[in-house]
């Protein structure tokens, strides 16, 4: 142990722990705690100079009233569910989306590759903002999507697409594409094309090799991709509230208008916690499949 | 895998291209259109353009976020060149654990809770929003991505290089700055690169820590995009997109130079 | 062979006057519960062309970098010039080393490479000039020093991994499997060069290997080690002829071991038995075996003569079944079955054309061998 090491340990350690693990100490304290009209705006607040007294009596006034609360609120499990039941709609959207387009890439010739890499990633340097935007002008009642299904006679009347789920859906496929291609791209392209040949030697068809080959060894590129789109999808949001309107009900908007609208900090803080302690599962899986590629790969 | 290259490949390509390009496609045409009402076209005008050149709130906007961004950009990418430094070379330490869960939990931290947690922390701590909040979150999640592309880079570097310049007489640091330093300086670059695109473009974090004086350009756009579209974001977004196209365009040629270079080189070192 | 080079020969080891340059003393390394280096003592003295030689975990790259200063004992001194340096990092040491994988800087070029650590020594410009240019030269260089290392063959980068670490004209210069990277022909012109460029610069060379026929080549002397120990150091011929243990004759060259009985009839000669109704082999005496001991007796193949008939004259002789033959260009292996179930190798120079060769597959052959070409070991 010198010097140095000690600084290049302590400087990001020491950035770390006071702006993510001390504030997220303060979420949690906060969301025991019960709103009150005053700055801040909830109670009880620590104090210090009180010595031992004002810490116990601070650690007296938690409690976990806020949960209990959530719990009976019937638009908070609400909220959570129709969260979780979005992320994996749009998950499974996503991958049906993306598989074609990584195995497109795959299959396409060796030199065309990096360019077609290039194009995936390009709009995800864009503003993610724009991204979304770019489709209200598409989804609206009056947007370019009607108009073009109402010209060519499919249909009558516009489709309500704007501010439905529909929407949610498309926006949260459209922005987290490239994250759900670029995994099952990079497992498709070491795939040993003598594999398929083999498959189709030993009697498959085209298809059942692509079933039976292809599929089952992309497999650690899907679960990377799947998570890698459900787990900020469940906390989204600019979609819901930019294409979703005010019907779509997602945590992520909760929490923002519980904060900003409401001004119940602890609420705000109760659900954060809650959003996290969901979380907490996908991440861990996760996790594990990244490990067990890691270690596959070795 | 390749060499199966088929009619639907190519379906499926041109498709999912169009999907992803059309969007923004239609955005940029847009945006050139003579009539306030978005969807209707009604003829081809840079009036937009103009008024928002004399819009002075979005040109103020775009000031707040450029500063930010090249501010916490700069220092994130300093903070997580050291983080990935740790993380690689300091084998083991007290709270290892917590510190590399410090880095990858910002990463899919839902960027609501990121956003809220460091507001509550700058008023427990009395510290007044505005700019500086601003950089200090944006460092915050920045760092950790910084930390993840130059790490993967650190953990492929042959350490025998670092040795080699401390058996050829450099002290440590010496050796950090003469040998790892320039060959870790792509994934560092590329870091810096994600870290003020991450800055750029955030809205969430940036609502939570920004105070009135300091409205970034994503927070504008975003309010002004919640009354419905507007031919003036449309030129906005367009300028934006070209920015963007034209950097990535910049660094490929740039990139593809140094490829072509070498081979040259390699083509030349094989004649001799 | 190694220490032939000069008319006196050089074997200060020999000399009891003699300082020794670098010196373990009783030094052992512990990585956790393992151990690396076990208890190790050796001496080596300046202008020695020194290799370690052993199987790979066998410790001898741990000694190397505890001599280069990227690992510390666990327990006892290692003296340069007679200083322990202990506490002197890497960067102070008068020591460098020529990495296993070269580690050149892929940034620069083979000129900044090769002047990289004489930069470091606050050196005029002039004189790095000339000291690189220098380096090139030893090295046949030149004409590569604009290029980065990607732009140049393996061989090439070999080199100037060499004039780089020989730069700083360093006390001592260690060298990590230097021609592990090396297909088989150019390591052999490798290695000759290698040793002209050690007589000419006249540095201490300490070189690791896993490959027996490199360290023979181009060592002064040879250390041959096993699971942190040092079993045998001596000349590459002593090594060979006279090894001083199954675990080393095993090691270097091909060998065939026999188990048997030590029975001492005088100072020279002992006599051992190996098997119920089979005269015994005779051998030169070893001192560490006592009378009645059990021994091992060691033979070379190509010690061993292959005849139809059983010799007149020779001292050790024993007949069996040919077994297999291994065609190797200039000479051809013989396995040969005993009665008693042993294989012995033998082996014969192919001085005749194929067609006439003598012996072939199930041929009743006699093996033969003289009384002081085989070595009778304790362990």
């Amino acid at each position: 142990m010198n010097l140095r090491r000690i600084f290049l340990i302590l400087v990001p350690y020491l950035w770390l722990l006071a702006l993510f693990l001390v504030p997220f100490g303060i979420v949690l304290k906060i969301a025991l705690s019960d709103i009150a009209l005053a700055i801040p705006p909830y109670a009880p607040t620590l104090d210090i100079t009180a010595g031992w007294e004002g810490i116990k009596r601070f650690f007296a006034g938690l409690d976990f009233e806020n949960f209990v609360f959530l719990t009976q609120d019937d638009l908070y499990w609400r909220a959570y569910l129709s969260s979780v039941v979005i992320a994996t709609v749009s998950t499974i959207a996503t991958l049906i989306v993306g598989y074609p387009i990584a195995y497109g890439m795959a299959c396409a010739p060796r030199h065309w590759q990096p360019m077609l890499v290039m194009l995936i990633i390009l709009p995800f340097w864009t503003s993610f903002l724009i991204r979304v935007y770019s489709w209200i002008g598409i989804l609206s009642q009056e947007g370019y999507l009607n108009q073009l299904l109402l010209w060519s006679g499919l249909i009558n009347e516009p489709l309500m697409i704007i501010n439905t789920n529909w929407a949610v859906y498309i926006g949260i496929v459209y922005t987290y594409l490239p994250f759900m291609v670029l995994p099952i791209y990079a497992t498709l392209e070491k795939l040993d094309g003598s594999l398929l040949e083999a498959a189709e030697d030993l009697g498959c068809s085209r298809s059942s090799a692509f079933w039976l080959v292809t599929v089952p060894l992309s497999r650690p590129g899907i679960i990377a991709g799947s998570f890698l789109v459900f787990i900020p999808a469940l906390g989204e949001f600019v979609i819901p509230s930019l294409l979703g309107g005010s019907k779509t009900l997602m945590i992520g908007k909760v929490l923002w208008e519980e904060f900003f609208s409401n001004r119940d900090w602890p609420v705000a803080s109760t659900v954060a916690i809650i959003l996290l302690l969901i979380l907490i599962i996908p991440i861990i899986l996760f996790q594990r499949n990244e490990q067990k590629q890691r270690e596959a790969d070795q | 895998m390749t060499g199966r290259f088929s009619w639907f490949n190519i379906t499926a390509l041109t498709l999912g291209f169009a999907f992803l390009y059309l969007p923004m496609l239609i955005l940029i045409v847009y945006s050139f259109n003579e009539s306030r009402l978005v969807t209707v076209w009604a003829g081809f005008s840079t009036k937009w353009y103009v008024s928002l050149m004399g819009n002075d709130a979005f040109l103020d906007a775009a000031w707040v976020t450029l500063k930010v961004a090249v501010m916490s950009s700069t220092l994130a990418t300093v903070l997580g060149t050291m983080a990935a430094y740790v993380m690689v070379r300091s084998g083991r330490f007290l709270g290892r654990t917590l510190f590399s869960g410090m880095i990858y939990a910002p990463l899919v931290m839902p960027e609501v809770i990121t956003g809220l947690s460091l507001l509550l922390f700058f008023i427990a701590i009395g510290l007044d929003r505005g700019v500086v909040t601003i950089v200090l979150a944006h460092t915050t999640f920045a760092m950790c991505y910084v930390s993840v592309v130059v790490s993967a880079r650190l953990v492929s570097f042959d350490r025998q290089l670092e040795e080699a310049a401390l058996d050829l007489g450099c002290t440590p640091f010496d050796a950090f700055k003469s040998v790892t330093l320039p060959i870790i300086a792509p994934a560092v670059i590329a870091g810096w690169l994600l870290a003020f695109t991450l800055s750029l473009d955030d809205l969430v974090i940036a609502s939570f820590t920004s105070g009135p004086s300091s409205t970034t350009l994503p927070i504008k756009i975003f309010s002004a995009v919640r009354l419905g579209v507007s031919p003036e974001i449309n030129a906005l977004s367009t300028i934006m997109i070209a920015i963007v196209t034209l950097g990535v365009i910049v660094a490929s040629l740039i990139s593809k130079r140094a490829i072509v270079r070498q081979q040259e080189d390699e083509q030349k070192a094989l004649q001799k | 062979m190694g220490q032939s080079n000069g008319k006196q020969v050089f074997a200060p080891w020999e000399n009891p006057e003699e300082k020794p340059i670098i010196r373990f003393g009783g030094v052992t390394k512990r990585f956790g519960d393992f151990t690396a280096i076990d208890d190790l003592t050796l001496d080596i003295y300046a202008r020695e062309f020194f290799a370690l030689l052993g199987p790979s975990g066998c410790g001898k790259t741990t000694l190397m970098r505890m001599l280069a200063g990227f690992e510390s004992p666990s327990a006892g001194t290692i003296e340069l010039d007679g200083k322990d340096i202990a506490a002197v990092p890497p960067n102070k040491r008068a020591v460098n080393m020529m990495f296993q994988s070269y580690a050149l800087f892929p940034h620069l070029s083979v000129y900044e490479n090769i002047a990289f650590g004489l930069k470091r020594s606050s050196m005029p410009k002039a004189d790095v000039d000339g000291r690189v240019g220098e380096m090139l030269r030893l090295t046949r260089l030149e004409a590569f020093a604009r290029r980065k290392p990607h732009q140049i063959s393996g061989g090439q980068r070999q080199r100037v991994a060499l004039a780089r670490s020989l730069a700083k004209a360093p006390k001592l210069l260690l060298l990590d499997e230097p021609m592990g990277a090396l297909d088989k022909k150019l390591r052999q012109d490798t290695q000759f060069e290698l040793m002209d460029i050690q007589e000419k610069t006249g540095t201490t060379f300490v070189i690791v290997t896993h490959d027996q026929e490199e360290a023979m080549t181009v060592a002064s002397r040879v250390a041959v080690m096993d699971h942190g120990r040092i079993v045998q150091v001596a000349t590459p011929d002593r090594i060979y002829e006279m090894p001083n243990s199954v675990y080393v004759a095993d090691f270097i060259g091909d060998v065939n071991i026999i188990k048997g009985n030590a029975k001492r009839l005088d100072e020279a000669k002992t006599e051992v038995h190996w098997a119920e109704g089979q005269a015994p082999f005779l051998g030169t005496t070893n001192s560490e075996v006592q009378s009645g001991a059990a021994c091992f007796f060691a033979i070379r193949p190509e010690k061993v003569a292959i005849t139809m008939d059983r010799p007149k004259s020779a001292a050790n002789a024993v007949s069996g079944k040919v077994l297999d033959i291994a065609y190797l260009g200039n000479i051809s292996t013989y396995h040969v079955k005993l009665a008693t179930g042993e294989i012995f190798k033998a082996q014969m120079a192919n001085d005749r054309r194929i067609a006439r060769r003598s012996f072939t597959w199930d041929d009743k052959v006699w093996l033969s061998w003289t009384d002081t070409a085989g070595v009778i070991l304790a362990r």
